[in-house]
């Protein structure tokens, strides 16, 4: 598991045959992801996503290899070291998890590799440590959460409790969604990372008085607080961003997370045409409902697409003004970066409903209507 | 805190130690009997696990789910034990960690490869599900309630096993001196597999009860192990007995420290340093727990060899 290695170039059949296009150039991209152990969930989401635009695209000269992190620092900065110096990738792209994120990305870039990141958005690289070969697909860390806080103050929440899990992420959660939430904090508790057991936390939460409860538990941790809560018998309403109720994990959560509200930069119903087929092909292709992660991955295979449509990966000023127009079509409607290179973009609250017998998300309302992260101003590009 | 809070935390951190109890069992029967340490006693709950969601959503019923984790994990736990675990006996502890880890590795890809990497949904059956008010006033989760039963129930039960049938006899003798034992004419090899075959069952039964709770997925096993670890080396290596008294104590521990120490903190400082303190020192509490139990009870709270 931890240690095993897929150089999926040719598992994934990349080297089709040459049916280059006007002026089209390759691109080789390394991907590392999370593909085993906890979370690989994120990371085979991700690179589906991914590869599924590759597949559709005309351009065959666009080379991806791809590696498991498995979730661990020090093998990502392995990983990414070999694709640099020996595979000599252009494009570095995958990473899950904030923590793998910045040990790889700041030196990468610094050795004039492109990164786009289809998932991570660490605080860090969004203000003071932008650089201009660094580009986030998906969002800044505490957008979700931002957004989540803005709800709250709409339906008039005046007493949250609020929860995440003790580590940088976490804390960003907590910090984005007080950053827009106007009300009181009946409670605001950081558990142990990984922790499963909210028995505590759910006692608390019922002694508390709160007219809501906010919570960022990505994974595993997630389902459980879920189905614990469900059972307690506690019935403050629940928010959260869409890492908990992607479609990933839905179904292991069960009945419990139904009518729960969480916000998401994506939403499957989401009514644009490049959604629509993204939606319809990737069920074609994988026998499954898309992930927000999946939409991530398909939007950044896109975005690097688009760019090498008009530019060559070896001309770095040309690829990166390439990039940053952002020509393509977003699964999200609307895309555009802002002077750090992150996205702004419309969140959305989303409801969890049950379609038939699968559950899902359906759009509700709009969280934050082309919303920056708050750290842009501090980067000096 | 109000008393009935304080109670129902209680209630938690003993459910809590049940549950950390029915793995410890299993893992200082079999570090006691057999002297190996076996990390791969961790894959084995995930394999109760996801026999429990798999049989579950076949048939519908999760009494049988139940049932197929004690019996997918004995199985799975009899088999390992007779192509690599038996090897390793006469072998140094280093081989041992090596090999099980091994396993671990191997049973975690095995599940995904069957299972695939998303995790399983197992819900609590429907006569368990809800709260339940206790004298008080208080609700409280039904199946937690009944997993401290059932709990207790296996405590008594392996204890009336050691204890009063020739196989408890056949397990203390050969915790005791394995080379008279076989001498005595006693089949070690076998006495051995059914040992840890009775671990593995447990730990899958463990599995099946938490993951109905918490989450089926990769990888569930292994920080319930480490725990697993420290309460046999609270409780004592080989002791039943300490097993459950450290498990309990652990659960408690753990349960209170979380809710009391950011609060205790909060007292004399301002609430967000409080919390991220309290929350880093509560997540410490065990193990400051384990070092002063070595210290004061080097051999752990029920020593086997005195």
């Amino acid at each position: 598991m931890k240690h095993l290695k897929k150089i999926a170039a040719s598992a994934l059949a990349l080297s089709l045959a040459a049916t280059s296009m006007a002026y089209a150039g390759g691109a080789k991209i390394g991907m590392i992801t999370t593909l085993s152990g906890g979370g690989s969930g994120l990371g085979i989401d991700v690179r589906d996503g991914f590869m599924l635009a590759i597949n559709q695209s005309d351009n065959k000269d666009v080379e991806v290899v791809i590696e498991d992190d498995a979730r661990k620092p020090e093998l990502a900065v392995q990983i990414a070291d070999k694709m640099i110096q020996s595979e000599k990738v252009d494009i570095l792209t995958g990473i899950i998890w904030s923590n793998l994120a910045m040990a790889v990305i700041p030196s990468a870039t610094a050795q004039g590799k492109f990164y786009l990141s289809p998932n991570a958005g660490p605080s860090p690289l969004a203000g003071k440590g932008c650089h201009p070969n660094y580009f986030n697909v998906a969002w800044q860390n505490d957008n979700l959460h931002e957004a989540m806080g803005a709800y709250a103050n709409s339906v008039g929440y005046k007493n949250s409790y609020i929860l995440a899990p003790n580590y940088p992420a976490g804390k960003d959660a907590l910090t984005g969604y007080k950053r827009f939430y106007e009300g009181d904090l009946a409670g605001e508790v950081y558990t142990k990372l990984g922790a499963t057991d909210y028995a505590a936390e759910i006692a608390q939460i019922r002694a508390s008085g709160a007219d809501s409860v906010f919570f960022f538990l990505p994974g595993g941790m997630g389902i459980a607080f879920m189905k614990q809560y469900a059972a307690s018998g506690v019935d403050i309403p629940v928010l959260g961003p869409a890492f908990s109720f992607d479609q990933g994990i839905l179904g292991a959560v069960g009945d419990a997370a139904l009518g729960v509200k969480n916000s998401s930069q994506w939403s499957k119903d989401l009514d644009n045409e490049a959604n629509k087929a993204f939606v319809a092909s990737f069920q074609e292709a994988y026998g499954r409902l898309p992930s927000l992660y999946a939409s991530q991955g398909f939007d950044t295979a896109n975005l690097i697409l688009s760019a090498l449509e008009g530019a060559d990966v070896k001309d770095a000023d040309a690829f990166r003004a390439a990039l940053k127009v952002a020509e393509f079509d977003s699964v999200r409607g609307d895309f555009r970066f802002g002077n750090n290179q992150h996205p702004i973009q419309n969140i959305y609250v989303r409801e969890v409903v049950k379609e038939g017998d699968v559950l899902t998300n359906k759009i509700v309302g709009l969280g934050l209507e082309q919303h920056q992260d708050a750290y842009a101003q501090e980067c000096g590009m | 805190m109000t008393a009935a809070l304080f109670f129902e935390q209680l209630l938690n951190g003993l459910q809590f130690g049940v549950t950390l109890f029915l793995m410890a069992a299993g893992l200082t029967l079999v570090f006691g009997v057999m002297g190996l340490i076996n990390l791969a006693h961790g894959s084995l709950y995930m394999v109760g696990a996801f026999a429990c969601a798999a049989v579950a959503a076949a048939t519908g019923s999760f009494w049988l789910g139940l049932v197929a984790s004690i019996v997918a994990a004995a199985f799975a736990g009899a088999l390992i034990e007779m192509t690599v675990i038996r090897r390793l006996y006469n072998r140094d502890h280093l081989d041992q960690v090596l090999a099980t880890f091994a396993l671990i590795l191997i049973f975690s890809e095995g599940c995904r490869f069957i299972f695939g990497s998303f995790p399983l949904f197992l819900d609590v059956p429907a006569i368990l599900a809800g709260p339940i008010t206790l004298p008080g006033g208080l609700p409280y989760p039904i199946y937690r309630l009944s997993i401290i039963v059932v709990g207790g129930l296996v405590a008594l039960g392996l204890y009336l096993l050691i204890a009063k049938t020739r196989l408890g006899i056949r397990i203390r003798a050969g915790e005791a001196d394995r080379e008279m034992i076989a001498a005595l004419g006693v089949d070690i090899r076998t006495l051995y597999t059914i040992v840890f075959a009775l671990g593995a069952g447990l730990a899958g039964f463990a599995g099946a009860l938490v993951g109905a709770l918490q989450s089926v997925q990769v990888g569930m096993g292994e920080p319930v192990l480490i725990l697993a670890f420290v309460v046999i080396v609270i409780g004592g290596i080989g002791s039943i007995k300490g097993a459950l008294i450290a498990s309990i104590l652990v659960g408690i521990v753990d349960t209170l420290g979380r809710v009391s120490l950011p609060s205790l903190f909060g007292l004399f400082m301002d609430p967000s340093a409080a919390n991220s303190i309290g929350s880093s020192l509560s997540s410490m509490l065990i193990y400051v727990l384990m070092a002063v139990v070595l210290i004061f009870k080097p051999e752990g709270l029920v020593s086997q060899n005195g």
